[in-house]
């Protein structure tokens, strides 16, 4: 218990102080799980909605492998983006390993399927005739889909949320991708791991404390937007 | 002669393998309200998809006043309709901005909308209720909600689909007054679907009889309820008695039919021998003592007869005749059912018109 009360003083004192290495750490672990959840939403929404919208064959095989991907190991993931990205792999001559642009890769493999598995089931509990309804009254293509991610919009945000919560946590790709680099690629997770297996308990659970409130601070604000009833409409195309 | 608004021509639609519709040509004309009637899946509501650009017909056209619709215009076009459903599905939003969602999607300022939408609440009382949730409507104000978000979209084609068909009856015939008295204030050309001859019966004023995906029967309400062009019409328009006779004598505009060992009259001219189907709507059969009891009527047509069968029908009962082969079926309200004292097994004197009966010649 000493320890853990020491951990948070000194997590405390180090933001009240301004701790110049543990801002930055902070905001590049925002940076690039918020880039990589962006990334996954523009990618991971249009997929969902497309599969949980259309039928064809093998509708239910792709279904099947986002939800798959779902769950995909971080730690799997980061095995494969260092293969692609090493130095004689086939993705080596972008120089991309141990960059931050790796480790946002490596996190939008992760987030994508979460975002579009959850927008496909977000899109299925709408009732099917309700795109017909909204064409009836004279929605164009494009207010037809905001319409309905409007009226998804719950279960949406829940898909924006589960992403960033996915990837803003994960620390087995990071590590394998980003290389944990001082100042460059080290971010709140593999900071963490690197200082627990220093003895440095203090500071690691400094950095677990600003993750956790990191993370809420996130959901929440995404909590407020998701419970809020009034959403501005776009103008007609 | 009105100007036609919407008309199709040479309409396919396919469900998979099967044709679900197949409509060789139909028009509406501007301010009519052509009701097509039809049991569940003739093809009602794909055909009211056609008509709202909202399913592409495998073959055919679609010509919106006079020109045929291409895919470039199908958006500006949809803009000039409004589609009502069966179930209306709004929006987790209030009732007015459930109401105003195709002014807005439309581009109209908050005044405009203001406008429009204003009369449309009032006329279909939902006025007091633009503030709540949509989701907490009873069905017929979600229907009104409904109607208002497309009459305010003041359309040059209204289409609606089996709107009162989710609605309890004392809700529904509200509903239906209101309809009825708006469609007849406006003009607003409407196409009406629905399985419900008498819904059909109060809205249109032509009517278009739809079964197994093909049209059987358009024509103005009376003609097609009274005069129906084969037994499959007949029988959804509501002619229970539909018999099978020869035409055994003819003369002064009257023939007399053969109906298995019965003889009637009716009016019309006929061939001796042609084979016919007889038609009697069971409102057009009256019923007195076996006796005649020496009362002079009007109707050529007196049948001896037993009751078969007596069910409750609302506020008749509908009564199954046996007339020596040939069944008869009776409409007789509650209070002429009680004078009567009729019951099963009992001797009666049908009684009907020459003109009220109706002959398919059959093929």
């Amino acid at each position: 218990m000493e320890l853990l009360w020491e951990g948070i003083k000194h997590a405390l004192a180090a933001l009240l102080a301004g701790d110049r290495e543990v801002i930055d750490i902070t905001l590049l672990s925002l940076r690039i799980s918020g880039a990589a959840t962006l990334i996954s939403l523009l990618l991971g929404v249009p997929l969902g909605i497309a599969i949980a919208q259309s039928r064809f064959p093998g509708r239910n095989l792709v279904a099947s492998l986002v939800n798959t991907g779902m769950g995909l190991p971080p730690v799997v993931v980061g095995l494969f983006v260092s293969i692609l990205l090493w130095r004689n792999g086939p993705l080596g001559f972008l120089e991309l390993l141990y960059t931050p642009a790796a480790m946002i890769s490596a996190q939008v493999i992760i987030a994508f399927p979460i975002v579009a598995g959850l927008t496909m089931s977000a899109f299925q509990t709408l009732d099917p005739k309700l795109g017909l309804q909204l064409l009836g009254i004279g929605a164009s293509k494009p207010q037809l889909l905001w319409l309905l991610c409007k009226e998804a919009k719950l279960p949406l945000l829940a898909a924006v949320m589960a992403g960033f919560g996915g990837v803003i946590s994960e620390v087995g790709a990071s590590m394998m991708v980003g290389g944990n680099i001082r100042g460059q690629t080290r971010v709140l997770t593999t900071a963490t791991v690197l200082e627990t297996g220093k003895g440095n308990f203090e500071i690691a659970i400094a950095l677990g404390l600003i993750l956790l409130a990191l993370t809420f601070a996130v959901n929440l604000l995404l909590t407020y937007i998701q419970q809020r009833e009034q959403i501005r409409w776009p103008r007609p195309s | 002669m009105a100007e036609t608004i919407l008309e199709l021509k040479n309409i396919v639609v396919r469900h998979g393998e099967t044709i679900a519709l197949r409509v060789p040509s139909l028009g509406v004309a501007q301010g009519e309200v052509l009701a097509v009637i039809g049991p569940n899946g003739a093809g009602k509501s794909t055909l009211l998809r056609v008509m709202g650009l909202l399913e592409r017909p495998a073959e055919g056209e679609v010509y919106f006043r006079g020109r045929a619709v291409a895919d470039a215009d199908t958006l500006a076009l949809r803009r000039r309709m409004a589609s009502v459903f069966q179930e209306p599905l709004l929006l987790a939003a209030t009732v007015y901005d459930n109401a105003t969602l195709g002014l807005r999607l439309r581009g109209f300022d908050r005044r405009a909308i203001e406008r429009r939408v204003a009369p449309w609440l009032e006329r279909l009382g939902i006025t007091h209720l633009v503030k709540r949730p949509a989701r907490s409507l009873s069905g017929g104000e979600a229907q009104r909600t409904s109607l208002a978000r497309a009459l305010a979209l003041d359309p040059e084609l209204l289409l609606l689909d089996e709107p009162f068909s989710a609605l309890d009856p004392p809700t529904r015939d509200g509903l239906i007054l209101d309809l009825e008295k708006i469609l007849r204030d406006t003009g607003i050309t409407t196409v009406f679907v629905t399985h419900d001859r008498d819904e059909a019966g109060m809205l249109g004023e032509r009517i278009a009889v739809l079964i197994g995906g093909g049209l059987l029967q358009v024509g103005a309400a009376a003609e097609v309820f009274a005069q129906p062009v084969d037994e499959s019409v007949a029988g959804f328009v509501g002619v229970e008695t539909r018999l099978p006779g020869v035409v055994e004598s003819v003369g002064e505009g009257l023939a007399q039919i053969a109906l298995d060992g019965r003889a009637i009259e009716v009016v019309g001219d006929f061939q001796i021998g042609e084979r016919v189907i007889v038609c009697l709507r069971p409102e057009d059969v009256t019923l007195g003592s076996p006796h005649g009891d020496g009362v002079k009527s009007s109707a050529r047509n007196r049948l001896a007869a037993r009751v078969a069968k007596i069910n409750p029908w609302g506020f008749h009962y509908r009564v199954a005749l046996d007339c020596g082969g040939a069944r008869l079926v009776a409409l007789v309200t509650r209070p002429s059912f009680v004078d009567l004292g009729l019951r099963e097994g009992e001797e009666v004197m049908a009684s009907f018109k020459a003109t009220a009966v109706h002959v398919i010649r059959r093929k």
